[in-house]
């Protein structure tokens, strides 16, 4: 605990003197007084190591709810009551099913998983030994900078659910079952929904939020547990030209002491994250915290789409489970069938209105 | 000329026992080859098998010795097979390139039941192999597939990265004990025999076939490969491949791996699943292109 602390310190220090496109506030910034208990582990060439697998779940959202006000700092009985709140809907969601339940209403909505199959973290964040209200650490309010007025004239001509919505999202908007391309990213077997390959890499608080990291001369592979997107990160050198484009970006990583730094662009204009487009720029920086954690800063470096950079920080526990295949495409029966039901309404609409009898809504 | 003609007789056995004994006597790494290379090594002193590689070969269309063929979809013509019509515009590009095999022996021993089954699938080839869906792989097939992959190794962890669908496959270097549950890319443990890396692949599940002729397997599918440097810049991979409800015995293929040494090799992005969206689900399209 003390050794972690200590470790804590240094890398915060390191953190902080990096060139930090929007630096972090609020940060504990005490100075390591000794570095003996935690021995980095390192690489054969010398830097941090930073293999494993990580459950990165976290009930910390993104964006600081607007209670807390300008507040990253939670009190621990804050952060304790909302981790019981959560230990409860589990254990609410665990209670057997009653064998003498309604059947869902005609038409209405019958949900999908069960609690069974979601496992979307139980811990608040802590980093620097704070317990956190929110990833984003800048800007100080916790929230995403306002989108720029050209990113939204582009947003809005745009009719289509964001690619990186969840399934309830993206069934609002009108002619949204009309195709296939049409639905989000996750739902096709694309990419997992809510940026959880990223960059930049972010909790689903929804389930597969693991990842694992292979390091060897040259490389940084980070497998993103959904949908089996590995992101193969070059150690130096340049980006590829700007006509040779990535879903996951083109990641150039660099070591800045013993913080391993990844500059991703060339991305699609498909995954949009958060109202972004092709010209997304993300830094994140991986820094070792102690033997079991690695802590996770990403910026959001992207002048045609936000009114300012933003950052955010979360750890990266370390987890001994293993991570099984995420097949998606392979079983996915329920895109053919969304369009498929969607155009079977549509022609159950168009009888009904010549006979003249109501038809069925979805 | 008599005399002549037994001299050389003579010359050829004795050349060839000398042969086949050099050949005993060399230090075997790999089986069935005879690699007097020594691989550079990693840190921890296992040859260093990261890189980019590829197969440059056909068993991806057929893993068995082939003459060119029109298609891999075929009808009856008036003098012979055809391209089938919905195949029929790639001309040449959809032709079959011929190959010599990498099975070793040249047969697939196929029980009598499974071996109607190959034949099966691959007359209907177009609507039954995974590839055409971009469904992953499985093993030994993402292998050889026309696509690099890139295998990372440290001292820690042993990963493959395919091009193709992004598949991967992390092989542990500690047995878990058996696979909890099937998957197309299986669950693989490595350990080292000299200069091999042996890898033991379990748990697959009965959706993937080795190529485009139809071979296939069931769940009870079993690969042992080995991947061997005998070169710089050449792996030699082997794959011992056994399944009790598909095959009498077990059976081998073995094949050179390249490094791909073109400025700027890399794994770049062939997610296929965007590709084939048109084909499994145009037709619910609000409006259907027209055919």
């Amino acid at each position: 605990m003390w050794a972690g602390a200590v470790a804590c310190s240094i890398v915060a220090a390191s953190l902080a003197r990096g060139p930090v496109a929007g630096q972090a506030p609020a940060r504990a910034s005490k100075a390591p007084t000794t570095a003996t208990a935690y021995t980095m582990p390192r690489t054969p060439d010398g830097h941090p190591d930073l293999q494993g697998t990580y459950d990165i779940a976290t009930i910390t959202p993104i964006e600081r709810p607007p209670q807390y006000g300008g507040r990253l700092i939670l009190t621990e009985q804050e952060a304790a009551a909302l981790e019981r709140g959560e230990s409860a809907r589990v254990a609410r969601g665990a209670q057997p099913s009653r064998g003498d339940r309604e059947a869902p209403r005609a038409g209405g909505n019958v949900g999908g998983y069960n609690n069974f199959w979601i496992d979307r973290g139980d811990r608040v964040i802590t980093v620097d030994r704070q317990r956190r209200s929110s990833l984003i650490v800048d800007p100080v309010d916790g929230r995403i900078p306002a989108l720029t007025a050209a990113a939204q004239k582009r947003n809005a001509d745009r009719r289509d659910p964001s690619p990186d919505s969840n399934e309830a999202q993206a069934g609002e908007s009108r002619g949204a079952f009309d195709n296939p391309e049409q639905r989000p990213l996750g739902e096709r077997c694309l990419l997992g929904f809510s940026s959880t390959s990223g960059p930049p890499t972010l909790p689903n608080y929804f389930y597969n939020n693991y990842k694992q990291i292979v390091q060897t001369p040259g490389y940084v592979m980070i497998l993103n547990e959904m949908v089996h997107d590995a992101r193969i990160i070059r150690i130096g050198g340049q980006h590829l030209p700007r006509d040779i484009r990535k879903w996951n970006g083109d990641s150039v990583g660099r070591w800045e002491g013993d913080t391993l730094v990844v500059d991703t662009a060339n991305f699609t204009d498909k995954t949009r994250f958060r109202g972004s487009g092709a010209q997304l720029h993300v830094i994140e920086r991986f820094a070792r915290v102690d033997a079991d954690t690695l802590l996770y800063r990403f910026t959001i470096d992207d002048p045609t789409t936000f009114t300012k950079p933003w950052t955010g920080e979360y750890p990266w526990p370390a987890t001994d489970q293993p991570i099984y295949e995420y097949a998606c495409h392979e079983g996915n029966y329920a895109l053919g069938d969304i369009l498929r039901g969607e155009r079977l309404l549509e022609k159950e609409a168009e009888e009904a209105a010549k006979t003249g009898k109501t038809g069925a809504k979805r | 000329m008599h005399q002549g003609f037994s001299r050389v007789v003579l010359a050829l056995a004795v050349a060839s026992t000398v042969a086949v004994l050099a050949m005993v006597a060399m230090p075997v790494a790999g089986q069935g080859q005879a690699p007097a290379y020594r691989a550079p090594r990693t840190p921890d002193g296992k040859p260093n098998l990261n890189g980019i590689w590829q197969a440059n070969n056909e068993a991806n269309y057929d893993l068995q010795a082939h003459m060119a063929r029109p298609a891999m979809a075929l009808r009856a013509g008036p003098y012979g097979p055809l391209p089938a019509a919905p195949v029929l515009a790639l001309g040449a590009i959809g032709a079959v390139p011929p190959g010599p095999g990498v099975v070793e022996g040249g047969d697939i021993p196929y029980l009598p039941a499974a071996l109607a089954q190959k034949k099966k699938n691959q007359d209907n080839w177009l609507t039954s192999d995974p590839e055409i869906k971009c469904y992953l792989p499985g093993v030994p097939r993402a292998t050889y597939m026309p696509y690099p992959f890139q295998l990372f190794q440290s001292d820690k962890a042993l990963f493959i990265a395919y091009e193709y669908a992004g598949a991967v496959r992390n092989i542990y270097l500690k047995d878990p004990g058996p696979a909890p549950v099937d998957s197309w890319m299986g669950q693989s443990v490595a350990h080292w025999e000299g200069e091999s890396l042996v890898v033991d692949a379990r748990g697959f599940n009965d959706q993937s076939w080795f190529d485009r002729a139809g071979n296939f397997h069931s769940d009870a599918l079993h690969v042992v490969e080995r991947y061997t440097r005998v070169q710089p810049d050449v792996l030699n991979y082997e794959a011992t491949i056994e399944d009790p409800q598909v095959f009498s015995r077990s059976w081998k293929i073995s094949m050179p791996l390249y490094r791909r040494l073109d400025k700027g090799a890399q794994l770049m992005d062939f997610k296929c699943v965007e590709f084939v969206e048109e084909l499994m689900y145009g037709q619910y399209r609000k409006k259907p292109l027209s055919q």
